[in-house]
């Protein structure tokens, strides 16, 4: 049976991961290599890094990061933040991520998604987009940018499709307003983008409990969920969610022990 | 023994590297026909598009050391992409592939689908299959992981060990002789997936 993915978002700021409020006050919460192979026991389907790091000579330490998680966990992980040009790109791969994230930069050179996919395949290549809710938009979402501080013209139904054109092969649909809330995801943003494009979607933004989860993978029709602070400070396990979304009746993984 | 990974600019070959160094296997990542034809056993991983894919492996004389290292009955495993080229032909940019394995490799086409099927799905294997070595030790159903928009097709049914279904049932794990290759990541795949690149290294 084909299953939901539950996925751990950790940003990681200069090697330390970190967790801000609505882009915020961000506060280090741990080493990422011990958190993800701390995740990857527990039974986590796939981890996205995203380097929150706002120097570029500090990338580096990214690279090193990248290189240790994927000598330690034998899942699916996608690194985003400040990946801009197929160099960028070669690099997070070579160092052992599966995928990577495009967001901002997306925005601003919208070949990168194209070129990203002719290169090194659409599965490789993930849109990420931050939207905030705008109701002069014609989808209702406006596309925002440079972690939720820019605001751009882009309709987010409208750069969805665009970049499925273009040949993403994923888009990570975070909303702004409900980021670090806890509240539960944007179930009307999700359904609706995930409905109109062919390729996953996955929800992120204000998951709180096991519950939201069910609900965004659900009604939401979400392919994955993304989760962050409800792991993160230890109020839920990655197989206690993973369980409890068994148990309402969603298909998730939970053969990942080895008996 | 002496695994040879095929290095044919084929994605990600850093994953079955850490996964192989993980299990304990002495490997060498090679790009070289006469290296993968002397081999002990050849593993050809990857992730993309079969065109680009079969382009670079004739570019680089692999075509014929891959087949040479075929007749010579040593193991060989596909992963991926290296499941689909081992087939005849692909209708991905409808490529003529490497032919050690007749059938073809299809786009899965369903509209209510997303494509590529991108995720965690469970495999049923055959216990009787003679590729059945591969998933020793690991129960029925297991969830393996999958990234991919076109699937193997083998003409004869005795060349598929294991099963999956996305919209249609289609094979997830295919066999002829001494090959053996799986459409899902097993470098990918956790603790099981190790199991079965173990199972394979250890044949």
């Amino acid at each position: 049976m084909f299953q939901k993915r539950v996925i751990v978002c950790l940003d990681v700021r200069a090697g330390q991961v970190t967790k801000g409020i609505k882009f915020k006050e961000n506060v280090d919460i741990g080493d990422p290599v011990e958190m993800a192979a701390k995740y990857y026991r527990d039974g986590v389907d796939e981890l996205v890094f995203y380097d929150i790091t706002a120097s570029s000579e500090k990338r580096g330490i990214m690279i090193d990061v990248v290189e240790r998680v994927a000598e330690r966990i034998f899942i699916p992980f996608a690194v985003g933040g400040g990946i801009g040009s197929l160099h960028d790109i070669r690099r997070v791969i070579l160092a052992g991520a599966e995928k990577v994230s495009v967001n901002s930069q997306a925005v601003r050179k919208p070949e990168i998604i194209s070129e990203g996919a002719l290169k090194f395949g659409s599965q490789c290549i993930v849109l990420g987009m931050d939207v905030a809710a705008d109701r002069d938009m014609p989808s209702g979402y406006r596309v925002v940018i440079d972690g939720g501080r820019t605001p751009t013209d882009l309709d987010a139904l409208a750069w969805a499709l665009d970049a499925e054109r273009r040949g993403a092969g994923e888009i990570v649909l975070n909303s702004i307003d409900a980021d670090g809330t806890r509240d539960g995801y944007d179930l009307t943003a999700t359904r609706m983008i995930s409905e109109a494009v062919g390729i996953p979607v996955v929800a992120s933004g204000g998951a709180g409990t096991p519950e939201h989860l069910r609900a965004v993978l659900v009604e939401g029709r979400a392919d994955a969920a993304l989760v962050a602070s409800m792991v993160h400070y230890g109020d839920y396990t990655v197989d206690s969610i993973k369980t409890d979304l068994n148990t309402a009746g969603v298909p998730i993984r939970l053969d990942h022990r080895k008996r | 023994m002496n695994v040879s990974v095929v290095d044919y600019d084929a994605g990600n070959l850093r994953s079955v590297e850490t996964a192989l160094r993980f299990i304990g296997t002495p490997f060498s990542v090679t790009a070289d026909p006469d290296t993968v034809a002397s081999a002990d056993a050849v593993i050809v991983p990857g992730v993309g598009e079969a065109r680009a894919a079969m382009e670079t492996v004739r570019r680089r004389g692999l075509d014929q050391a891959l087949v040479s290292f075929f007749a010579t009955g040593k193991p060989m495993l596909g992963i991926c992409i290296g499941a689909q080229l081992v087939l005849e032909r692909s209708e991905e940019n409808d490529t003529e592939c490497l032919g050690l394995v007749p059938g073809w490799v299809r786009r899965f086409e369903s509209r209510d689908l997303k494509v590529p099927h991108m995720g965690w799905n469970t495999v049923r294997y055959d216990r009787a299959s003679p590729g059945a070595f591969l998933f020793k030790g690991i129960p029925q159903d297991t969830s393996f992981y999958f990234v991919h928009s076109y699937y193997p097709e083998p003409e004869h049914r005795e060349a598929v060990i294991a099963r999956s279904r996305y919209g249609v049932d289609f094979a997830a794990a295919i066999c002829r002789d001494n090959l053996v290759a799986t459409q899902f990541h097993p470098e990918k795949s956790g603790e099981w997936g190790l199991t079965l690149l173990d199972n394979f290294v250890e044949a």
